[in-house]
C-alpha cells in the first residue's frame, strides 16, 4: 500500500486518475479547478501521456469525444460555466456509448455567478447534462481520500458501461488540502474491440456515431441504455449511511455539505435528537434503496445542499409523500454552518413533537 | 481481360446518398484512391461532419467517426494524438467547418495538428435544404438571404485558404476543384499530397474543393459547373497558399522560425538585421495565390 501524503483535493485526483491509467487529458482554464490542469500538464508528459489546453470547453470535450472512440482512458475536467459548454459533447458520447470521465469542481451560479464552492449543477448532472435521453454515472466525493478514490472507480464504471462518469465535487474539496493514501497503480483493462484504432485490414470497419435517422433504430439504441442504466441502478448505488437505524430525522447531504450536516447530526445527537445521515456517493443512480430503507423508521428527512434545493426533488420522489422532506441551504458559494443546520433539525425535531401531543 | 478502373478497396459497397450532381462522391473517390494507393487504409480514421456527407461513415471502408457540428478537427486532433501512427482525416463542409466549427479549425491548424482536412465548399447549406453559408457569395440568393447576401447586414464570405494560410502550424493549404477531368486530377494530385504530408509529419493539411449544389442552387447539374466556373472560382481562385516543402523547408516548424527570423529582422529595420539567417528566398517565391494548381 502506498504511503499517506498530504494532498490537494484536485492534485489527489489528478494523480488517482494517473495511476487509473488516465494518459489523455484535455482541458480549459477555469477556476476553481485550475490544479487538476496544471496537475496534468506537468505529470502527462513524464508518463507519456497527452495533455493538451484546448481552445475551448467545446473542443476540449470533444477531444475526450475522440480520444475515447480510440479507446483511450480520457479525462476532462472543468467548473459549472464550462460544464454546460461540454454539454454538447457530452450527450454526443452518452449517444456514441463513448466512455470517459468528466471532473466538475462546481462553483455558484448561474451564469459567470462566483467562484466559491457550490452544488448547483446537482439538475445538470443527474437530469439533463445535454440533450436527449441519457444519463452520466454521477459520483460524489466528500474527503480528498475520496476525489482519488471516486475517479479512480470512474474509469472502471465508464469502461464497464460504456458511459461517461462524472466527478461532481466542489471548490471547497477541490482546494482543501488532507491526508491520502494514492490507490495503486492500474494494469488491467477492459478490452475494447469497437474502438477505431484502424481495421489493419483485419476486421469490418467500426463506425462511432450518435446518429440514428430510422426512428425504430434510435429508439432501439435508447432502450437498450436505458436496460443497461437499469442495470446500473440495480448495482451500482452507493451511499454511507451514519447513524440511520435509530435516527428520527435523517439528514441527506452529499459532498462537502455532508461533513456540515455530520457534525450537525453530532451536535443533535449530544442535545438529545436523534439525527442521522445518508450520504449518497452516486448521485446517479441515486440511492434509492438506502432512502428507503430510512423511510420506514425515520419520522422526516433533512437535505442540506449548496444550492436553492435540488437533490431534495430526488429524496422526495423516493420518499414520495410517506414522511416530510425538508431542504436547508445556502447558495452563491456560502457553505452553511453545522451551527445553522443544527438550528433546523431543532426546529424539525420540535415540530415532530409537537404534531405527536 | 484486364481491369483498368475499379471501385477503390478504401470504398464500402454502399451507395452514395447524393443528389444528382453533388461533387461529394468524386471527393469520396478520389480520397479512397489516395488511401489505397498509400496503402494506408487498414491505419486509418476518418471524420464526418453534421451535414450533407454525415453518412460518410457508411461510405469509407475505414475506421469513421461521427463527430458534432463543427467539431471534426478537435476530434480529429485527439485521435491522432492518441492514435499517432495512424492517418486521421476530416471531411467537413462550409458551414461545418467556416461557422460553427471556425474556432477548431483555427486552433487545429494553428497548432499543426498532423491531420487532413477536405474542405467541400459549395458557399451553401446543403443538408437543411439551402441556407446562407459564411461562404455564400455577395448577393447569393439562399433560403435565409433571399433578397440576396447583403453584406452591410451579413458580412462577407470567407476565404478559408487565405486565412488560414496566414498560421504557422499549416504544412499545406490549397484550393482544387472537381469540375473539369483536369481540374478532379489536379485535386487528387493535391489530396494525395495532404495525406502524403501528413504521413511525413510536416504538419497540418488542408484542401478546400470548390464544389456544386446542384439541388439548392436550383440549377442542372451542368449549369451548376458552369455557375460554378463563373462565380465562385473568380472569389475563390484555385491555387496552393501555402506549402511548406515547395517554400523549401522540412516541415511546419522549420517554416515557422524562418518567419519568425524573417518578421524579426524586418522589424530591426536593415541597420540592426543580422547578416545571417535571412529567409531562404523560395520562402517568398513558393507559396501564393492564383492559377498555381500544381
Amino acid at each position: 500500500m502506498s504511503e499517506k501524503v498530504l494532498m490537494k483535493g484536485n492534485e489527489a485526483l489528478a494523480e488517482a486518475a494517473i495511476r487509473a491509467g488516465c494518459r489523455s487529458f484535455f482541458g480549459y482554464p477555469i477556476t476553481p479547478q485550475t490544479e487538476v490542469a496544471a496537475y496534468m500538464a506537468k505529470r502527462m508528459p513524464k508518463e507519456g501521456g497527452i495533455y493538451l489546453q484546448a481552445e475551448s470547453e467545446v473542443a476540449a470535450i470533444n477531444m475526450v469525444y475522440g480520444a475515447s472512440a480510440a479507446g483511450a482512458r480520457v479525462m476532462t475536467s472543468s467548473s459549472s460555466p464550462g460544464i454546460s459548454l461540454k454539454g454538447e459533447g457530452i450527450s454526443y458520447m452518452a449517444g456514441a456509448d463513448l466512455p470517459g470521465v468528466i471532473i466538475n469542481v462546481q462553483r455558484g451560479g448561474p451564469g459567470l455567478g462566483g467562484i466559491q464552492p457550490s452544488q448547483a449543477d446537482y439538475f445538470q448532472a443527474t437530469k439533463a447534462t445535454g440533450h436527449g435521453d441519457f444519463h452520466l454515472i454521477v459520483l460524489a466525493p466528500s474527503t480528498v481520500q475520496e476525489m482519488a478514490d471516486t475517479v479512480y472507480d470512474a474509469f472502471d464504471l465508464a469502461d464497464t458501461y460504456r458511459t461517461p462518469v462524472m466527478i461532481l465535487a466542489d471548490g471547497m474539496l477541490g482546494q482543501m488540502m488532507e491526508p491520502v493514501v494514492l490507490p495503486e497503480r492500474k494494469t488491467e483493462f477492459t478490452p475494447k474491440p469497437w474502438a477505431v484504432t484502424g481495421t489493419k485490414g483485419k476486421r469490418p470497419h467500426n463506425v462511432i456515431t450518435s446518429l440514428h435517422l430510422q426512428p425504430e433504430d434510435l429508439e432501439r439504441t435508447n432502450i437498450e441504455r436505458y436496460e443497461r442504466y437499469d442495470r446500473i441502478k440495480a448495482t451500482e448505488q452507493r451511499a454511507e449511511e451514519y447513524l440511520t437505524e435509530d435516527a428520527d430525522i435523517v439528514l441527506v447531504a452529499f459532498g462537502a455539505t455532508s461533513r456540515i450536516a455530520r457534525s450537525a447530526v453530532n451536535k443533535a445527537r449530544a442535545a438529545g435528537i436523534k439525527a442521522g445521515l445518508i450520504r449518497p456517493i452516486t448521485l446517479w443512480p441515486f440511492p434509492t434503496d438506502a432512502i428507503n430503507r430510512a423511510a420506514e423508521t425515520a419520522s422526516a428527512f433533512l437535505t442540506v445542499e449548496m444550492n436553492m434545493g435540488q437533490m431534495v426533488e430526488d429524496v422526495r420522489l423516493t420518499v414520495c409523500g410517506k414522511k416530510p422532506v425538508e431542504f436547508f441551504g445556502r447558495a452563491g458559494g456560502i457553505i452553511p454552518t453545522p451551527a445553522e443546520t443544527l438550528t433546523v433539525i431543532e426546529r424539525i425535531a420540535a415540530d415532530l413533537a409537537g404534531g405527536a401531543n | 481481360m484486364e481491369t483498368i478502373f475499379k471501385r477503390p478497396e478504401s470504398l464500402t459497397d454502399a451507395q452514395f446518398s447524393y443528389c444528382p450532381g453533388c461533387t461529394h462522391g468524386i471527393v469520396h473517390r478520389l480520397i479512397a484512391e489516395t488511401l489505397d494507393e498509400l496503402g494506408v487504409e487498414g491505419t486509418t480514421v476518418g471524420v464526418a461532419p453534421v451535414g450533407c456527407s454525415v453518412l460518410a461513415y457508411d461510405f469509407f471502408a475505414c475506421d469513421m467517426v461521427q463527430a458534432a457540428h463543427g467539431r471534426a478537427p478537435a476530434v480529429a486532433t485527439a485521435l491522432k494524438r492518441t492514435l499517432p501512427g495512424n492517418v486521421v482525416f476530416a471531411y467537413q463542409g462550409d458551414g461545418d467547418l467556416a461557422s460553427i466549427g471556425m474556432a477548431e479549425t483555427v486552433h487545429a491548424a494553428s497548432r499543426g495538428e498532423r491531420i487532413t482536412i477536405i474542405f467541400i465548399n459549395n458557399a451553401i447549406y446543403g443538408m437543411t435544404g439551402g441556407q446562407m453559408a459564411p461562404t455564400s457569395l455577395p448577393a447569393q440568393v439562399t433560403q435565409t438571404s433571399p433578397y440576396g447576401r447583403d453584406v452591410a447586414a451579413d458580412g462577407y464570405p470567407i476565404r478559408v485558404c487565405e486565412m488560414l494560410s496566414t498560421l504557422d502550424g499549416v504544412a499545406l493549404a490549397q484550393r482544387v476543384s472537381v469540375d473539369t477531368p483536369r481540374n478532379v486530377r489536379a485535386a487528387k494530385k493535391a489530396i494525395k499530397k495532404a495525406f502524403e504530408y501528413q504521413v511525413d509529419d510536416v504538419g497540418y493539411t488542408i484542401i478546400e474543393v470548390v464544389s456544386t449544389c446542384p439541388t439548392n442552387w436550383g440549377l442542372s447539374p451542368s449549369d451548376a459547373l458552369q455557375w460554378l466556373r463563373d462565380n465562385l472560382l473568380p472569389y475563390y481562385p484555385l491555387g496552393v497558399y501555402r506549402d511548406v516543402k515547395a517554400d523549401g523547408y522540412a516541415n511546419v516548424a522549420e517554416a515557422a522560425l524562418a518567419r519568425a527570423e524573417a518578421l524579426a529582422a524586418e522589424v530591426a529595420g536593415p541597420a540592426a538585421a543580422p547578416a545571417a539567417t535571412p529567409a531562404p528566398a523560395a520562402a517568398t517565391a513558393g507559396t501564393k495565390g492564383g492559377a498555381d494548381n500544381g
